[in-house]
């Protein structure tokens, strides 16, 4: 029980890097579908930020009173990733309205069936 | 919505604050929390509520897509032209040291500009994609470019 | 310091930047006429600085560039082996054969105001894809991953079919999920190490090899790099994907895309894991060698009964990663030869089938009209329209075969070797029996375009003769006869996989 209180964190990490996996997986609605990619990515954003920070530190700008800082540098890749990220539902949603125009449907398994009755 | 008076009437009291807020996450991002990104992202919010409550057509008329696209070339090219200039100068790509006889001004000079243009580009794409998917529901059938099946 | 001088000591970072800076100029100009010529220009010049670079590690040794002078392990480093001047050679080669041809082949593809977003694209996927090859460091090679991902999405978007949206939004969340995968991987490394730099990860990770989260780390990284380059259980979404892009899209990811990716897996377990942790304490080996037969087989097999000549050959692409991770497994300097100099020989030899199989797509279009699926019932007899494309196909089949002569003959030997080596005699046996699958698709094609009464309604004598327009044709005969000549000639690619396996294999 104590493991689970100290890494407290990691095991939210890894609840919402299966639930958003499973979502993908056992969803066929395309929009659906986008919003557990997008689950599945914050996990990773919070298995990034947490070590970076340090019980009592501040921000890593030097000023006087300060000893103890955190680390800047995960912050600043989950920034990357969370830009990656926006880019990647802006493009998947983009998808989603296109395969609505072309089928009528974005559920995946009426799209197969279109495809295959054409 | 052209009749809610109370949102056009707070919506134009707001704006401007958002806006200057955006500016001023761009140009603190040296010395606090901010930066380029976040923004960018604050100043397409700010157009983005305008264009919620007084319409597309009339934002698009304020914020024109020409000028986006622009944006959004402009906005890499300027972060690139950072890069290309540190060459330029004797260093290497992105090389803030040599923008400035001092390097810690080269330094502030180039993270300032880089900022700029993250700023740029960051509001002007967030724009357009909220142009984009809030268009798609203005177009009629035929307008729409049908990507046919085949056989 | 003179003008050259400075050009030449910024070519690592001139690789990938210009195009990536050439791509808003692209989008700038509006103009299809000109995004062409700049995007041609910008891929020869990357070529060119490709080359120069090989030249350059060749004469010197490799090259390390400091982005921004940070010096490492603080900036992001950019560096160039041997095997790295290896991809950006092959990267940037098949860009500059694919650009000239892109022109014709376009014209009939995509709508013609898409034709400046189409080369924006084409420019940042180059630059992600250079990108993933030059750097040193840990999360800047998942962002030029994205970079690459994202645009390549967005490419294969660009196919007629409506199937290619579907294609293209299942290889968006496959692909997706493989580079958060990667992400989790380097997160959990850099938890243990605190260094993202390449290098010296690998020096920090001596003392926690065998760490359960370094483990993990590995298993993350394994499974994400795996998706992306379409491993046998995990290539769902390729066939789809090169089936219904537009031709010039399908002819460049095929030789690059699957490849860099591969290239991403050899930097890890050799470089940043080690091979002793990789490859002798861990049972990868043996699970990788037993997906990569059915790959071969399975892959192989599948392709010989598909009805469009895209799919087929998309099929066969997966195969092939078979033999290239095969060779992988084998832990042996002949097999990782086998596995580097095939990630050219196949790339080469697939490019151009798929370049060919565009002139195929035009030509039995009726005018005018969009461009039809390339199924068997259409090609029947097309040999006689389209001499030369046919000839070129069975030509860049046998070398997918591994006929002595081609490139892919050579990658065969040396993995027939390798498994010599090891005295297992029973994986010749299945290497030559999964290449008499080759043997059957690639015969299927030469049956049906060669022996098979036309359809009626090209008898037309307008019809008769439409072979592809000059422009597509000598793109893909160039790397016809480069497979050819590097099936002959091997003192260059075998010559230099060879190097690089001597290097990875006993370096740790």
């Amino acid at each position: 029980m104590s493991a689970l209180a100290s890494h407290f964190s990691y095991a939210v990490t890894i609840f919402l890097l299966v639930a958003g996996l499973f979502i993908i997986i056992a969803r066929g609605n395309l929009i659906k579908k986008m919003v557990g990619l997008s689950i599945f990515q914050t996990s990773v954003f919070l298995l990034y930020i947490v070590p970076g920070k340090l019980v009592g530190g501040t921000a890593p700008i030097v000023a006087p009173g300060f000893q103890v800082y955190s680390n800047p540098l995960p912050h600043v890749l989950i920034l990357t990733a969370i830009v990656v990220g926006v880019a990647t539902l802006a493009l998947g949603l983009a998808l989603a309205v296109r395969v609505h125009e072309a089928y009528g449907t974005i559920e995946e398994d009426e799209i197969l069936e279109r495809d295959a009755a054409s | 919505m052209n009749r809610q008076l109370v949102l056009r009437v707070i919506a134009k009291l707001m704006i401007p604050f958002i806006l200057i807020f955006a500016l001023y996450v761009q140009f603190h991002g040296d010395f606090g929390p901010g930066g380029g990104f976040q923004a960018g992202v604050a100043l397409a919010a700010g157009v983005i509520f305008y264009a919620l409550i007084f319409g597309l057509a009339r934002t698009r008329r304020a914020v024109p897509d020409s000028l986006l696209d622009g944006m959004i070339a402009g906005g890499v090219l300027l972060y690139g032209g950072v890069g290309v200039a540190g060459m330029l100068l004797g260093g290497n790509f992105l090389d803030y040291f040599v923008l400035d006889a001092d390097t810690v001004i080269g330094q502030h000079r180039g993270i300032f500009w880089v900022e700029a243009g993250v700023g740029i580009t960051v509001s002007s794409v967030m724009l357009r994609i909220f142009y984009l998917f809030a268009d798609r529901a203005n177009l009629t059938e035929s307008e729409r470019d049908h990507p046919e099946g085949e056989r | 310091m003179s003008f050259a001088q400075s050009v030449s000591a910024n070519l690592p970072a001139l690789q990938v930047v210009l195009p990536l800076l050439a791509a808003p100029l692209v989008l700038l100009l509006r103009s299809a006429r000109a995004a062409f010529a700049l995007t041609l220009v910008v891929s020869f010049a990357c070529l060119a600085i490709a080359i120069a670079l090989w030249q350059q590690v060749d004469a010197s040794g490799p090259i390390f560039y400091a982005m921004g002078s940070w010096a490492p392990p603080w900036g992001i480093g950019y560096y160039v082996d041997k095997l790295a001047a290896f991809m950006l050679v092959l990267v940037s080669l098949t860009a500059a054969v694919a650009v000239p041809y892109s022109r014709a082949s376009l014209a009939r593809e995509i709508p013609a105001d898409s034709h400046t977003l189409f080369y924006v694209m084409f420019l940042l996927c180059l630059s992600g894809l250079l990108g993933i090859v030059i750097t040193g460091d840990a999360f800047n090679l998942f962002v030029f991953l994205e970079v690459s991902s994202l645009s390549t999405y967005v490419l294969i978007a660009f196919g007629r079919d409506r199937r290619a949206l579907v294609a293209s939004y299942q290889y968006l969340i496959m692909g997706s999920i493989g580079a958060t995968f990667i992400v989790v991987g380097v997160g959990l490394l850099y938890l243990m190490t605190g260094t993202l730099n390449l290098v010296d990860m690998a020096e920090r990770l001596a003392d926690v090899r065998s760490s359960r989260p370094v483990l993990a780390a590995l298993a993350f990284l394994t499974v994400g790099i795996s998706l992306k380059l379409a491993l046998f259980p995990l290539h769902q979404w390729l066939p789809n994907a090169y089936t219904y892009a537009p031709s010039v899209v399908t002819a460049f990811l095929a030789a690059t895309a699957t490849k860099v990716s591969v290239y991403v897996l050899i930097r890890f377990y050799f470089s940043v894991f080690g091979e002793s942790l990789v490859f002798h304490k861990l049972p990868l080996p043996e699970i990788m060698l037993w997906l990569s037969l059915l790959a071969m087989f399975a892959a192989n097999f599948v392709a010989i009964f598909q009805n469009n000549l895209k799919r087929l050959f998309a099929y066969s692409s997966v195969a092939q990663i078979g033999y290239i991770t095969l060779g992988l497994s084998f832990d042996s300097v002949n097999g990782l030869t086998a596995s580097i100099v095939h990630l050219f020989n196949h790339g080469i030899a697939k490019g151009a089938i798929f370049l060919l199989i565009g002139g195929i797509v035009l030509g039995i279009a009726k005018p005018g009209a969009v461009a039809p699926a390339p199924t068997f019932d259409r090609l029947a007899g097309l040999a006689k329209r389209m001499p030369l494309t046919c000839f070129g196909i069975v030509l860049a089949g046998l070398s997918l075969i591994g006929v002595p002569g081609t490139a892919g003959f050579v990658t065969k030997w040396y993995l027939i070797l390798a498994a010599m080596e090891r005295g297992q005699w029973w994986l010749v046996g299945a290497i030559l029996l999964s290449s008499l699958l080759a043997v059957a698709y690639v015969w299927r094609f030469v049956e049906t375009a060669y022996f098979r009464a036309p359809p009626a309604d090209a008898e037309n004598p307008a019809q008769l003769r439409n072979e592809a327009p000059l422009s597509m044709l000598v793109p893909a005969w160039l790397l016809i006869a480069a497979t050819f000549w590097f099936g002959l000639d091997t003192s260059l690619t075998i010559g230099t996989a060879l190097e690089v396996a001597q290097q990875l294999v006993r370096g740790q």
